[in-house]
């Protein structure tokens, strides 16, 4: 993707704007027909129960069900903008409201695993003694599931009296920050010992060699290790959200909807927070675009 | 046996002397007031033990010093957290101790081996290997077809920032409680690395290698063969091991939202909700565990399938 995005605008749409509006369209279209196909049983037996039917009677039916095995797509459309325009932002009946919830403890999580991953990296890069004992867990913690740990993360801070944001963001700190870690050992590890050297006969400190050659060097190592942690930071402050009661964000959303079975609700909520996984990449691979951009210039 | 080494072995079996010694202490069961003296001494311990890590980390570079090196770092964590725990008095509910998680892992063994097979042997396992082998088998059908491939790539690589594992309630609604939502869900998941994995390993291979077959006459089968998949074999085993620990995660959270009485992620969130942490930290272990090993058994593999490539012959040293 990081390759794509450093293309030119014209280039990438002719090569590739085509053929992705025709799989979209393809997609949308067996969104349609999967609509039909699965919920057609549905309505023969509570829509059209007592009244000769046709086809096209049928074909209506299973597009404007109450609640439908899959809603149609434009259905969810229809949901999603009423849910964003027809109440105030402040009503958790606007999904922008939960988006904003579940922004924050995201980027919450996301500048605080950054943060750690990077002292743990610089850590780790200067002594022998954390590159032996602490990387090899690191490496393999990236193995476990770490969500699971998620609702002992909630109860051990909801005792000690963190409420709120804190919680979800220490989740999704917990995911951002491996990845950027093993990126960020990796990137500082990568100037080659000529260059070492050369700094070595400038007489510079740790702390010039850190600033002048590593942490620059480290640059095109990390920013997919952010991308990657953001997403995941996302996934973590969403299933952060399923256990402390579902008041509000993304998650709590996606079950209310699905406790009372609002299928509509479920499947606005997972466009809306596909939407945002693609917002807050596309936030990271910006910032990457510009940075990677001075370094070409320089 | 090096000088170094003999310190560093010394140094270590002091350690664990004193460090048993330490635990024998009636203000390590808790059942006397913490003195100055006790401090003192897991003061000393604590100085003791990163000397003993560093003693050994500053040996030669050899793999078994590396891995003795971590597996003393977990000890001394794992004592730590035992001694302090105790010592202090936390409560279970914040942290049992790991002594409290083990026994419970035994206690609970029957359980906990329902939860196991409900998860990783049913969901995860099977969704694991549809959903690969789904994104293998696409990934080589389009290959063909650049018109395909242009569409469907940027779109599949896309989907790596979309919380996937958010379709665990529609899963639900469709398959059922049991393990086939589950399984729907982790197929979902690993598919689209597969794809992208798969596909950017058939085009991995050099132009040289490719001519060199063009004039051996080699069919797109042959090339296929004999070239482009070995070439693939690295990114697809790649792929593999993301997938292994994003199934995990997927059959554990669409349990959330509802399961049968038994499976990991459903005695995760039970337990949590009784404050029965013990239980909680063992199917933690189990999850933890499992993805380990599964992640282990995928190296081997590798190692073994691709033992050509330069990044394993980096990683093993030769």
């Amino acid at each position: 993707m990081a390759e794509a995005l450093l293309q030119p605008w014209g280039a990438r749409l002719r090569l590739q704007g085509w053929p992705v509006a025709v799989m979209l369209l393809l997609g949308l279209l067996l969104w349609y027909g999967g609509a039909w196909l699965l919920n057609a049983p549905g309505a023969i037996e509570r829509v059209l129960r007592d009244q000769p039917w046709a086809w096209p009677d049928l074909l209506a039916a299973t597009m404007a069900m109450e609640r439908p095995v899959l809603p149609a797509p434009h259905q969810v459309a229809a949901d999603f903008w009423s849910s964003l325009t027809d109440w105030p932002l402040d009503s958790p009946r606007n999904l922008l409201f939960h988006v904003a919830v579940t922004a924050e403890s995201t980027l919450w999580g996301f500048a605080l695993g950054t943060l750690l991953g990077l002292l743990l990296a610089i850590c780790i890069v200067h002594s022998r003694t954390l590159d032996r004992a602490l990387l090899p867990w690191i490496v393999a913690s990236q193995s476990v599931p770490v969500l699971a740990i998620a609702p002992i993360v909630l109860v051990i801070l909801g005792s000690l009296g963190f409420a709120g944001v804190a919680p979800k963001a220490v989740i999704a700190m917990y995911l951002c920050f491996f990845p950027v870690t093993v990126a960020m050992v990796q990137g500082l590890r990568s100037p080659q010992r000529i260059e070492m050297e050369m700094l070595h006969t400038y007489a510079a400190s740790a702390w010039q060699t850190l600033w002048l050659l590593r942490l620059p060097a480290a640059l095109p190592f990390v920013f997919p290790a952010l991308r990657v942690g953001i997403a995941a930071g996302l996934v973590g402050a969403m299933v952060a959200e399923l256990p402390t009661g579902a008041q509000a964000g993304l998650g709590a959303r996606l079950l209310t909807g699905s406790y009372y079975g609002n299928t509509v609700q479920i499947w606005s909520a997972l466009v809306m927070s596909a939407l945002l996984g693609l917002l807050l990449t596309g936030l990271v691979a910006a910032v990457e675009h510009l940075v990677l951009r001075q370094r070409r210039q320089a | 046996m090096s000088r170094a080494a003999k310190t560093s072995l010394v140094l270590v079996a002091v350690s664990a002397l004193l460090a048993a010694g330490l635990m024998q202490q009636p203000q390590a069961q808790a059942q006397a007031p913490l003195t100055p003296l006790f401090w003192l001494g897991v003061g000393m311990l604590g100085l003791l033990a990163l000397v003993s890590v560093r003693q050994l980390a500053a040996l030669d570079g050899s793999r078994l010093t590396g891995s003795l090196t971590a597996a003393l770092f977990g000890l001394w964590l794992l004592y730590f957290w035992q001694l302090l725990v105790v010592a202090l008095e936390v409560p279970r509910v914040l942290l049992p101790p790991p002594w409290l998680i083990l026994q419970s892992l035994l206690d609970h063994g029957p359980t906990l081996w329902r939860d196991f097979t409900q998860t990783v042997l049913k969901a995860v396992l099977l969704g694991w290997l549809l959903g690969s082998a789904l994104g293998f088998g696409v990934a080589l059908a389009i290959d063909r077809q650049p018109f395909l491939q242009r569409g469907l790539l940027p779109l599949a690589s896309l989907t790596s920032t979309i919380p996937l594992v958010a379709v665990a309630p529609i899963a639900v609604m469709w398959f059922g409680f049991d393990w086939q939502s589950k399984a729907a869900v982790v197929v979902l998941m690993t598919f689209f690395p597969m794809l992208v994995s798969t596909l950017a390993g058939l085009q991995a291979s050099g132009k040289l290698e490719r001519e060199l077959m063009h004039s051996y006459a080699a069919s797109y089968g042959g090339t296929l063969l004999a070239l482009r998949l070995p070439v693939a074999l690295p990114f697809m085993f790649g792929a593999l091991k993301i997938n292994a620990s994003l199934a995990l995660i997927g059959a554990i959270v669409a349990e959330f939202f509802g399961s049968p009485t038994s499976g990991l992620g459903f005695r995760i969130s039970t337990e949590a909700a009784r404050m029965n942490m013990s239980l909680v930290w063992g199917a933690i272990v189990v999850a933890a565990v499992t993805g380990s090993l599964a992640y282990t058994l995928l190296l081997r593999l590798e190692r073994r399938f691709a033992f050509w490539h330069p990044s394993v012959r980096a990683a093993a040293g030769n």
